[in-house]
């Protein structure tokens, strides 16, 4: 795992409790099972998730997040272009107003040559990601992440918001309720 | 060395010597349509590399490979999206790309890069996934390539979030272009990715419902060269009943067309070991012979990783390649289990929709006729899900409003967690990591031997 040294907002920092996530991945990938299967953990650890499916544009990415204000964004790719797409889309969300301080990690085969080491990763962290996880141990590091944003058990009861994006929002659906 | 020349005579087949006033000699077609005629398997890989020195070589070694193989051009993922900018990008920073950038280049790079490699006994295919494949039909049609893959759904729910109505537009454009190569003396050949919707855990009757549906809709579309596929699933037994009953479909369906059926070796979650990668795509070429199919694309070692090397993918070619030899066509079909009425259900419905193809699928989507489990493309209905049940086999376990709750029992399914879905999708990862039957014991043994 490679994290950012000094996350300027301090973003890891307990204390902070919500628990909306907006899972996405970069607009050139189109696999879901990682999708899928990451909506599923995080709802199990008390998230709620807004899955913006395959192949997301960075503004729709941008647009979204900055209405569903969300705890942390996740992005999850593993079509090999994620050290390439990752950087513009890091740099997308933190020159967005609402989402400069928003927790922001990126996790799965980030490039065609299935680099596990942190220095290949530190062009990511530059431009706004907080955390790149891969590898085997890249799921218990997202949880462990998850606990440091005290996502887990601090808020008595999920404040309720909404989950499909609201007007003004994506005219359509990110995803199709598969998992309902 | 190719061990076999089974291509000499192929004038006889094809009958076109204008074929090779348009480009270096045989197509696509009409080598597998030869290859088809003498019961041959081809293999093929899944090849690509943003490199064009490094594709060739890749196409070279393939053509080279102890087997007999046809070329593959897989392409990037931004040329797949139509982001031909970051591409351009990507090639100027030297980024290197999980596939070949054909738009990008000049038509001269491509033409340079396939010369003297391309010719009448090994053509070359372009693979992409792409649901708006506009650019991509107009860059290999220039570069005098004739072969492609895709289809207005395979290619749409599983590689964007693009319309259902607007893929099937622009695939109806698409297949037009391609089909007009016939004016110059080509037959083109198309496709049909249906066989593999999302890789894994879609089941069998709805894999062929919709690639023959694709398959039609080639045909209306002008395309008169085609093929099917399949996607090796969970269980040998339960693959073999499902490609007889492509086999059979097809025959009834696309009569009056040249096509065969392609088997892709498995599409999901593949064994990390070299052992088990190799010995389920020595499976995929035993399925693919046992079933009278005409060809097999495979996986290689290296494909729970990282994008493969050409070794590795020659490697994987003369695994398939030999299981292959020495695999037997089935002398009678197994036990039906209902596949075949299951995905002619599917398809009759489809079709029942509308006089128009097209619109048909549309509606079918909407209205959850077809209704890929666990796809989370927006036109997508999402009530149909599908379990791996105690035999291995893969089975509905909701059939939502899929037209054929009258001919399965939906199997019971624990509710879905992120642990149930791994174990799932894992499933043939781990048998075939763990498995150790004697003749795969050692994957130096199995290259060798399989
Ligand atoms: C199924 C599959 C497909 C399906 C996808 C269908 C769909 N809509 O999802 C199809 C056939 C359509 C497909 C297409 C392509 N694929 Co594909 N695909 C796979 C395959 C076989 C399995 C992926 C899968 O289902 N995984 C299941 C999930 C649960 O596991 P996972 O994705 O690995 O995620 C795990 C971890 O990585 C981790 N994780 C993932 N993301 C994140 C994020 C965070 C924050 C954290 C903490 C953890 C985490 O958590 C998961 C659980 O452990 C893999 C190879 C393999 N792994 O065996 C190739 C693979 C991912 N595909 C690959 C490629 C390149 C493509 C294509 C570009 C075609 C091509 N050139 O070969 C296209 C993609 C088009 C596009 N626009 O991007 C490459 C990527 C290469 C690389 N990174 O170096 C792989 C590795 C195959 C290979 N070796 O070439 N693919």
């Amino acid at each position: 795992m490679a994290l950012r040294q000094q996350s300027p907002n301090n973003a890891f920092a307990p204390g902070l409790g919500t628990r909306n996530v907006v899972l996405s991945t970069i607009p050139s990938d189109s696999h879901t099972w990682n999708l899928l299967y990451l909506q599923l953990l995080l709802e199990e650890h008390g998230c709620a998730v807004t899955n913006l499916g395959a192949c997301v544009p960075v503004a729709t990415l941008v647009g979204e997040s900055a209405q569903v204000r969300p705890d942390l964004i996740v992005i999850s790719t593993v079509n090999g272009h994620g050290l390439h797409e990752g950087l513009g889309l890091a740099r997308a969300v933190r020159a967005s107003e609402e989402l400069r301080q928003v927790p922001l990690v990126i996790g799965g085969k980030l490039d065609t040559a299935g680099s596990r080491t942190d220095a290949d990763f530190l062009p990511l962290l530059e431009a706004g990601f907080d955390a790149v996880l891969v590898g085997e141990t890249a799921v218990p590091e997202l949880l462990a992440l998850l606990e440091r944003l005290a996502l887990l058990e601090r808020l008595p009861e999920p404040v309720a918001r909404p989950l499909t994006p609201p007007a003004g929002g994506l005219d359509r659906r990110a995803y199709a309720d598969a998992i309902r | 060395m190719r061990s076999v020349e089974p291509y000499r005579t192929l004038d006889a087949v094809t009958g076109s010597g204008a074929a090779r006033d348009h480009g270096p000699g045989a197509t696509f077609h009409a080598v597998l349509d030869a290859a088809r005629r003498r019961g041959a398997l081809v293999v093929q890989p899944r090849m690509g590399f943003s490199d064009p020195a490094r594709m060739r070589a890749g196409l070279s070694a393939t053509k080279a490979a102890n087997a007999t193989t046809v070329g593959t051009l897989t392409l990037d993922s931004f040329t797949r999206v139509g982001d031909f900018a970051t591409a351009e990008r990507a090639l100027r920073e030297r980024r290197p790309l999980n596939g070949y950038p054909i738009v990008n280049f000049p038509t001269a790079t491509t033409e340079a890069m396939l010369a003297g490699i391309r010719d009448r006994d090994f053509p070359v295919q372009v693979r992409h996934g792409s649901s708006l494949p506009g650019r991509i039909f107009d860059a290999l049609i220039e570069a005098g390539l004739d072969a492609t893959e895709g289809g207005p759904i395979s290619y749409c729910l599983p590689y964007s979030r693009t319309p259902i109505r607007q893929s099937v537009q622009a695939w109806e454009e698409a297949c037009h272009k391609l089909a007009a190569l016939r004016e110059r003396g080509v037959e083109p050949h198309l496709e049909s990715f249906g066989g593999c919707m999302l890789g894994q855990l879609c089941p069998p009757s709805l894999l062929i419902a919709i690639t023959v549906l694709e398959g039609l809709f080639f045909r209306r579309h002008g395309i008169h060269s085609i093929s099917l596929s399949y996607a090796q699933q969970t269980d040998a037994v339960q693959d073999q009943e499902a490609v007889l009953a492509l086999h059979e479909i097809a025959a009834e369906l696309l009569g009056d067309t040249s096509w065969h059926v392609v088997i892709y070796a498995y599409m999901g979650l593949y064994p990390s070991t070299e052992r088990g990668a190799l010995s389920l795509v020595a499976d995929a070429a035993r399925l693919a012979v046992r079933t009278g199919s005409t060809r097999l694309i495979v996986k290689t070692a290296a494909e729970a990783q990282r994008i493969p090397s050409i070794a590795e993918n020659v490697t994987a070619l003369e695994t398939a390649a030999r299981a292959g030899a020495a695999t037997e066509r089935l002398p009678a079909a197994p036990v039906s289990t209902g596949i075949k009425e299951e995905a002619r259900a599917l398809i009759d419905a489809v079709l029942g929709l509308n006089e128009d193809i097209g619109k048909a699928l549309v509606r079918a989507f909407a209205q959850g006729y077809l209704d890929v489990p666990y796809c989370l493309h927006p036109d997508n209905a999402g009530r149909a899900r599908s379990v791996i049940t105690e035999q291995g086999r893969l089975e509905w376990s909701r059939t939502g409003s899929l037209p054929i709750g009258h001919l399965t029992p939906a199997h019971r399914s624990a509710q879905l967690t992120s642990t149930r879905l791994l174990h799932a999708l894992s499933y043939v990862r781990s048998r075939y990591d763990t498995a150790d039957t004697a003749d795969t014991a050692d994957p130096a043994d199995l290259r060798q031997t399989a």
